[in-house]
């Protein structure tokens, strides 16, 4: 017990605060980009489409050191456009947080876009041509009719935004680097504690990210089946 | 006054329709497919026809040489689907307040929840509703965004039989009261035939005749109407040679010869109700005999249904006859009679007179 106190003394807390932070404003900017983008691909034709849904999904399929390597690739402070970022306005994103969060949102993206988009696609068209012909017009459509009916598909994707965004590890170790207090996030953590051969203190943090992973999509759940509770079980 | 003359593309076959209507309940009847309600989607702007020009009260709606084509929000249409699209996730008194602007003013939703019965379902969603009282609020809904004209697509189809003559009822009721010209769009006759005052028919997405209801069933002029007019029986004919007694018609499917007035020749096809069949001979006027070589029975709660034919080469006719007119204990007649006022003069050939 006392073994423990003197545990949780010396430990940094770090690792959590900035996993939350970063997963927190990752899943907002792919909120909103995931939905906006969505939205866009429905209503393109067929091969305009294919097009951006493929360059939309990329991220999500491919291995996250090489989305690291195109970050990298744009935002270093060695290459133009990272360069002048960093010389007109002072912005650095390599090793920084915002570099943290602009990996996570780059990788998590792809699964708000893509849930969004099934959410659109199986909301009745009728209802959308109904609301028309009654005269809403098309911002309060997509607000009172279409996310209400999306909102569950819209709610995993978030979920899954959220939980994929704060495990982050590839491209933000890439990107941002683990400097301890300011970059050093959870995954990352455990992959350096592991390195040492630490297994206590690398075991008490996947104990803590899997808590909070079922405490996220537990009360997601519970917030999700106030809308369905008419719906029927089998 | 609402006046559509649109053509449009669908599948295989050109969907051509051209009519006006102004006020009263004005009925489109077709078989499923044949673009019904793809010409209610073009009058309200969920579809955009290839060409043409639709005009509702002095408004133009959609002209494809002008290059007006009003967003369905614009065109003050309102209308009804089959299955009512009622928004899932808002409450009774969201739906109604949907279409009525910014604020609603509390007062008229009031008239409308009493003015449909919808009182103490206010704070109910869709899916706890009963199929009447869902049709109830999609019309409330709908008057609701004050519309200039109604299309109505199917409204009783996802009813059942039970319900469905309750709610035409009071369907007819309000419509008479509201006084919208209403387009009607529908595959039952019986429900065209006691709702509507006039009826077209489409047929492969042409518009074949614009009548009255009760001439459109009393005497349908086109195969399809007499179809869609619950014709059981239709069959092509051709004049037959001067015969010593009278002039005759040669039916191509039945092989038997039906015996006619002159005018009648012109004719391209006859139509013979299934109830207009008579087992006893006419004492007198025109009529024709039916030979009754095979048959087969079939019962319903209040009727007879019998197919017959000549024989083996033929196509099946129809007779329906009353439980308390005929029983198959008596046996099946072996001659069938119908008179010649009772026959459907379909397609009829006016450009070749004999």
């Amino acid at each position: 017990m006392e073994q423990m106190m003197e545990f949780m003394k010396g430990l940094d807390w770090s690792p959590l605060l900035i996993s939350l932070k970063t997963g927190v404003v990752a899943t907002i900017l792919s909120f909103f980009g995931g939905i906006y983008a969505a939205r866009q691909v429905v209503k393109a034709g067929p091969k305009t489409k294919a097009v951006m849904d493929g360059i939309l999904t990329l991220p999500m399929v491919l291995p996250p050191t090489v989305a690291g390597f195109f970050l990298l690739l744009i935002f270093s402070v060695r290459r133009p456009f990272g360069a002048a970022l960093y010389g007109n306005f002072g912005i650095k994103v390599v090793q920084t947080w915002l570099g943290c969060i602009l990996a996570a949102t780059v990788i998590a993206f792809p699964l708000m876009y893509r849930n969004a988009r099934a959410a659109f696609e199986q909301v009745d068209a009728n209802l959308v041509y109904a609301a028309r012909t009654l005269g809403m017009s098309e911002i309060k459509i997509f607000w009172k009719v279409v996310i209400p009916s999306a909102g569950p598909g819209i709610l995993s994707g978030t979920i899954l935004t959220f939980a994929r965004a704060m495990g982050e590890y590839g491209a933000t170790s890439m990107l941002a680097g683990n400097i301890p207090g300011k970059t050093g996030t959870i995954s990352q953590k455990i992959a350096m504690v592991i390195q040492d051969g630490d297994y206590g203190t690398a075991g008490f943090w996947v104990v803590v990210i899997m808590l909070i992973a079922f405490f996220v999509v537990l009360v997601m759940n519970l917030l999700g089946s106030g809308d369905n509770k008419h719906k029927k079980r089998w | 006054m609402l006046q559509v003359r649109i053509k449009k593309k669908l599948g295989n076959f050109l969907l051509d329709v051209d009519f006006s209507m102004d006020g009263g309940i004005f009925a489109i009847l077709g078989a499923s497919g044949c673009g019904k309600s793809m010409t209610l989607k073009c009058i309200a702007g969920i579809e955009r026809p290839d060409e043409g020009r639709i005009v509702l009260n002095d408004r133009v709606l959609f002209d494809s040489a002008k290059r007006i084509n009003l967003p369905p929000q614009k065109r003050k249409v309102g209308y009804m689907f089959q299955d009512y699209a009622l928004f899932p996730t808002m409450n009774v008194v969201q739906n109604i307040q949907a279409g009525m602007g910014r604020k609603p003013d509390p007062k008229k939703v009031r008239e409308y929840i009493t003015g449909f019965q919808l009182g103490g379902l206010e704070h109910h969603m869709p899916d706890q509703l009963s199929g009447g009282q869902k049709q109830r609020v999609a019309m409330a809904r709908m008057l609701a965004a004050e519309p200039e004209v109604l299309l109505l697509d199917e409204p009783f189809a996802a009813l059942d039989s039970y319900l469905k003559w309750k709610m035409e009822q009071q369907m007819l009721e309000l419509l008479q009261k509201v006084q919208t010209p209403v387009l009607f769009v529908s595959h039952s006759r019986d429900e065209v035939y006691r709702l509507c005052d006039t009826v077209s028919c489409i047929h492969q997405g042409r518009m074949e005749v614009i009548e009255p209801v009760k001439e459109f069933f009393r005497n349908p002029k086109t195969k399809t109407a007499a179809l869609l007019s619950g014709c059981k029986n239709i069959c092509a004919v051709e004049a037959m040679e001067s015969h010593r007694d009278g002039n005759w018609l040669w039916t191509l499917d039945w092989g038997v010869g039906i015996r006619v007035s002159k005018e009648a020749l012109q004719a391209r096809t006859i139509g013979i109700r299934a109830h207009f069949f008579t087992k006893e001979k006419p004492s007198e006027g025109c009529y024709s005999e039916f030979p009754v070589g095979e048959y087969r029975i079939m019962e319903d709660p209040f009727e007879w249904n019998v197919s017959f034919r000549k024989d083996r080469s033929c196509e099946w006719l129809q007779w329906k006859t009353a439980k308390t007119d005929w029983d198959p204990s008596e046996g099946v007649p072996e001659k069938l009679y119908v008179k010649e006022e009772n026959l459907l003069l379909l397609d009829i050939d006016t450009d070749n007179r004999r």
